[in-house]
């Protein structure tokens, strides 16, 4: 029978189902970090038992850590403890930690997939929702909250009903100055932030075949944001040369044998998606978002809807967002003064998107009056920008090149953005608050975002994109 | 965490906004703990508190509104998006709601609702306006949810039911929530079928 890609890896994982009722899912590996990880441990004490399997599990530091001084004791005394009290878990079941300080410390879904931990075929989870991310090499990989945790820690398993399957498919050429993100919140703009729950989303198509791995996982690291239990792309060769030689993928005769299981790894021709949607890569212009979800995205041409043009029901939360944002029905958004550019996350902090800044901001400097943040997504891509000169380019631009960490996508360290301030930054949520109380975010891809740190204002990269190809 | 679900009827807090992320259900600054205790008082904090100070209430927005309380509260469309934060689940039952009503939840914030005896109940677009309208009309408005039926209703004091509608829930969850019993419970005692699956299983 034809199946679907996550079909043939679901089917491989489940022990056992329970007459109408959900599935124990074996899961292969676990990703853990400081916030979402202490409370599950504490669950294991309580109970008395020790991880199951704790080879399978990955910590490292993230959320919580500073992006400066990494090398001081923490100075801020939750974050220090949170830290501290990952290591002492650690220690005590027996789990690798990448802490401060370790050559692979790093955002967790950058890590993942550069260390080579993440493989085709596997089912991953993590306390974290954008464990979609890791979905790019063709694994069922999806956010936990911290009971689940908890659970995988006791089981290595879960009970998980098996969602409903979607495929997007993205067929063409894209247009110059147009990248991935923008592909991901063009998607967004027309599905909304809830137009995937429930499903399992496969994406799809000749521009989807056409990325480059840290591409294909800007995508799969934002389905989440449509609500999709997890994102997933078919591993092919740009999937096999990438994770050819990582620290721990396979070698030798192990990868030969891994290389022709994963080759199985697509969705039959006649397959059966309970949903499929198609979208014309010559369609998609560098996108912006306006509003405090990240369904409410534009064309950088576009503006922010008229009232007329909002349905009844969803005026009021409509007329919140924008009231939020400071910013009025029908007005464009390119143009808008900003005051901070973050250039980091989960979503776009890979050695593919600072080169891409890097690329266009060589031999530029910052407009005066904006704040620009790098933030390496882990110390791996902060090596490798150093050893290939980007972090000058960045010092010579008025950049400043923080520390690995989840920085300000979320504010939970003190790199937040102030009250009323704009910031154009490549994360993932726009939601109200989450850069900082009463932030104003506005997402986009690197390249807009470098756009911006130059000129102060959102622009629309096309117009400037015989510098970006120099 | 042990509890159980099979009943209940109260008053409510209706928090008509739609998409209301993890992030304004419990910020993400107050993640720094390292117990399930203690989020309550920090629930939508930002719409809660002018410049994030509690001598500064909004006094529009319903917890601050002294004619709203109870054990149910009524939530807008794709409630609970974003983050995986179980902080958010744990920060609604730490201030005393048991049921949260929705047209339509977030899946990841359904599951944790679940895991902490915080019952979801999808109900029809419809459904959900005349809720917040008999709200509207009439702070002290009681709904009643009954598990073993799988029904969710306006009533009156007596408990008269004024409207009512059947909701969907699965019906291994629904054992749970019913007898106080957790995944975790269960899992542990499928442990010799997970290691003898693990013995075939090769990755």
């Amino acid at each position: 029978m034809a199946k679907t890609l996550f079909e043939k890896i679901w089917e491989t994982h489940v022990v056992k189902t329970i007459e109408d009722g959900p599935s124990v899912l074996y899961i292969d590996k676990h990703l853990i970090h400081e916030v979402t990880s202490p409370q599950a441990f504490n669950g294991l004490n309580k109970r008395g038992i020790k991880v199951f399997r704790p080879q399978q599990v990955v910590a490292t530091v993230d959320h919580n850590v500073p992006t400066i001084d990494q090398h001081l004791p923490i100075k801020e005394e939750l974050s220090r403890v949170q830290v501290e009290t990952l290591k002492k878990n650690c220690e005590e079941h027996g789990i690798e930690l990448y802490g401060l300080g370790h050559p692979f410390q790093g955002i967790v879904h950058i890590i993942g997939p550069e260390l080579g931990i993440t493989q085709p075929g596997m089912t991953m989870v993590c306390g974290d929702s954008h464990t979609s991310t890791h979905g790019a090499f063709g694994a069922i990989a999806f956010g936990i909250g911290t009971s689940e945790v908890e659970m995988v820690m006791a089981t290595q398993c879960l009970m998980q009903s098996r969602p409903k399957l979607m495929r997007i498919n993205i067929d063409g050429q894209l247009n110059a100055g147009v990248v991935s993100k923008d592909i991901v919140l063009y998607i967004l703009s027309q599905i909304t932030a809830s137009g995937a729950t429930g499903y399992a989303v496969e994406f799809a198509g000749s521009a989807i075949r056409a990325l480059s791995m840290e591409a294909r996982m800007t995508i799969c690291n934002m389905s989440i944001e449509m609500g999709a239990r997890c994102g997933m792309i078919a591993p092919d060769e740009t999937t096999f040369s990438y994770m050819k030689g990582r620290k721990f993928a396979p070698a030798g005769a192990e990868w030969d044998k891994k290389l022709a299981y994963w080759k199985t790894l697509f969705s039959d021709a006649d397959a059966a998606f309970d949903a499929e949607i198609s979208i014309k890569a010559e369609d998609i212009e560098p996108m912006i978002t306006y509003g405090t979800n990240p369904g409410m995205g534009i064309g950088i041409s576009g503006h922010v809807p008229e009232l007329n043009e909002i349905d009844d029901k969803e005026k009021a939360s409509f007329e919140k967002s924008i009231a939020y944002m400071g910013l009025e029905p029908g007005a464009p958004i390119k143009g808008k003064k900003v005051d901070y550019v973050f250039i980091g996350s989960c979503t776009n902090a890979r050695i593919e998107d600072l080169r891409m800044v890097a690329g266009f901001v060589k031999g530029k400097h910052k407009a005066s009056d904006v704040e620009v943040w790098v933030v390496p997504g882990s110390k791996q891509v902060e090596k490798q920008a150093i050893e290939e000169g980007i972090d000058k380019i960045f010092e010579e631009a008025g950049f400043m090149l923080r520390q690995p960490g989840c920085s300000a996508c979320l504010g939970m360290n003190e790199d937040k953005i102030p009250a009323g301030k704009y910031c154009i930054s490549t994360s993932n949520r726009n939601f109200e608050g989450r850069q900082g109380p009463n932030a104003r975010t506005f997402l986009a891809s690197p390249l807009t975002a470098a756009l911006a740190a130059i000129t102060g204002e959102v622009g629309d990269i096309r117009d400037n994109y015989a510098a970006v190809k120099n | 965490m042990s509890s159980k679900i099979v009943t209940i009827q109260s008053t409510t807090v209706p928090v008509n906004i739609e998409n209301t992320d993890t992030d304004q259900i419990i910020p993400a600054r107050f993640l720094k703990a390292t117990s399930r205790d203690g989020f309550g008082k920090n629930l939508f904090r930002d719409w809660r508190y002018n410049n994030d100070d509690e001598k500064q209430p909004k006094a529009d927005f319903p917890l601050n509104d002294p004619r709203y309380g109870g054990k149910f509260l009524v939530a807008a469309k794709n409630f609970g998006c974003g983050s995986s934060r179980e902080h958010a689940a744990w920060a609604i039952k730490d201030a005393g709601f048991d049921v949260v009503v929705s047209s339509f939840f977030a899946d990841i914030f359904k599951n944790n609702a679940l895991n902490n005896f915080l019952l979801p109940v999808t109900v029809s677009e419809e459904f959900l306006a005349t809720v917040f309208a008999a709200i509207e009309a009439d702070p002290k408005q009681q709904m009643l949810v009954d598990l073993p039926a799988q029904e969710i209703s306006l009533v009156d004091a007596a408990g008269n039911k004024q409207a009512s509608e059947s909701f969907e829930i699965g019906s291994y969850k629904k054992t749970c929530l019913i007898n106080g019993y957790d995944d975790i419970d269960y899992l542990l005692s499928t442990k010799q079928e997970i290691e003898k699956y693990e013995q075939t299983h090769t990755l």
